[in-house]
Parts: C-alpha cells; structure tokens; sequence
C-alpha cells in the first residue's frame, strides 16, 4: 500500500480540545492505523498507573483487563500493519491524543485512594466514550482496507465492552 | 515386551474407560464477546468445550455451585467436566458483560 500523507489532518482540534474533531482531509490508513494503536498505548499507561496507585480490587481488575486486552488488540494491529506492508504515520489527531493523556496522567498523579480511583475511571469512561464515537463516526468509515475496516470493528465491540464495565464501577464507587 | 507389563496396562485402560460411558461434549463458542448458544443443557460427567474464536483471552467462570473457573486464551479451548446438578449461570471475569448458563441435569 502507497503511504500517503496528508497534510493538516484536523486543524480545529486544538481549539475545541476534542482530538477527534473532524477536518477537511480524509484520513488515511497509515493514520487511522497510528491514532488506533496510540490509543490503545494511552489505556494500557492509564492502567499501569492505576495498577501502580489503587488498592481497590475491582478497579485494579479492571484496569489488568485494560492492559491485557488493549495489548492483545495492538498487536494485532501490529501483525496486520506488518502483512500489509504500511507503516503507521503520526499526525496531529494522534499527538492531539497524547498530550491530553499526559495532561490527565499529570493530574490523576496528583490523587490517592478513593479519589484517585474514581477520578481513574471516570476518565475510563469518558476516554472509551470518545474513542468509540471517534471509531464509529469516523475511523471507521474512512478505513479503506477492509482487514483493518474489520479489525476496528473487533475493537469498538471489545472497546464498548470496556466502556460499560467502566460505567458499572464508576455507579458503585459514588 | 515384557508381558505383565502390557497386561497391566490393558487392565489400566480398561479400568479408566469403564467409567464414563455416556459422556458427551458439548460446545460453546466465543466469538466477538458473545457466548453462543448463550444456554446449554448437559449431564453430570459431560464436558463443556468453550472455543475462543476472539483475540483476547476470557474466562468462563461459575457465579455459584462449585465456582468453577475456567481461563481460555486467545484462539484457544477451553473444557470443564461437569461434577454437580443444577442451573450454573456463568460469566467472563475479563469482560462481566459476556454471560452464559448450563443447566446441569444428574
């Protein structure tokens, strides 16, 4: 596949603070592959640092399920990036998204306990809402190769999960 | 050979196929986070044979009874030997969303 790049993906980001925010060019592959695999990168830090702070048994469950399962998604990602021959390019919405989680990593290092632990998930949910609504509403869509259309797809079903079982915990942590 | 020798392990074989006479297998696949078939009937000494079609490792785990917990790993199988009576719901540690039930008859 011909790695091509288009400039200024999405210029409105920084302003609106969404990372997602759409712009004019359309996404290519070796970009959705990149803000896909970045993503998940960003949950596995959110859950290695959880492991590292919380004493809470189910938040701590969790968040092994994060670094487990967004591992085991990424290398997938790897695999199929590898098959196809692409390499995955960096672009704003990717470093959009990286600087806003250690901006909140930052922040969470800041807390203990029971605060730190509902601070943690609530951001899980927030976090998983966004980048499901990013993956349904356009990274997806814009996918042209259908394994990697067809992978997206296995992580949104696997990603939506995560986000009701971080919703759950967060109803019993108030 | 040694002709004790195989005799006893004729009579080992024996022994150990005796007893499980009308086992069956029965299958559950796993497939993009879903249980299917979701329910499954079965009998004290039948095994459960959970097939991981997904990327990511689950678990079929027993909410009561005996507290089975079986862990499957990605695109493997998983199996159980059913030792008790009676309607086990069972769900998936990793992701509590995925739910599934056998009743167990005697």
């Amino acid at each position: 596949m011909l790695v091509k790049f288009s400039a200024g993906v999405i210029a409105l980001f920084l302003l609106s603070g969404n990372a997602f925010a759409q712009g004019a060019a359309k996404l290519t592959d070796p970009q959705i592959a990149h803000i896909a695999y970045t993503a998940g990168v960003l949950d596995i830090e959110a859950g290695k640092q959880a492991l590292a702070k919380s004493k809470n048994k189910e938040v701590r469950a969790f968040a092994e399920n994060m670094v487990r399962d967004h591992s085991a998604v990424n290398d997938q990602a790897l695999a199929l990036v590898k098959k196809l021959n692409v390499t995955p390019a960096d672009n704003d919405t990717s470093r959009s998204l990286t600087k806003q989680a250690a901006a909140k990593r930052a922040e969470l290092a800041k807390l203990k306990g029971a605060a730190f632990d509902k601070a943690y998930v609530a951001n899980e949910v927030a976090y998983h809402k966004t980048v499901n609504g990013a993956l349904e509403t356009l990274l997806i869509p814009s996918a042209s190769n259908a394994e990697l259309k067809s992978l997206l797809q296995t992580g949104l079903k696997i990603f939506q999960g995560h986000q009701q079982h971080a919703e759950h915990i967060a109803s019993t942590l108030k | 050979m040694n002709p004790g020798w195989t005799f006893s392990v004729a009579f080992a074989l024996a022994g150990a196929m005796s007893v499980p006479v009308h086992a069956a297998t029965i299958q559950v696949t796993i497939d993009k986070l879903v249980y299917t078939p979701a329910e499954v009937t079965a009998k004290v000494g039948d095994t459960i044979e959970w097939i991981n079609k997904d990327i990511l490792a689950h678990t079929a785990t027993a909410k009561a009874g005996d507290k089975w917990n079986v862990v499957i790993a990605p695109a493997k199988t998983g199996r159980l030997v059913l030792k008790q009576a009676g309607t086990v719901d069972y769900f998936c540690q990793y992701h509590p969303n995925m739910k599934g039930r056998i009743v167990v008859t005697p």
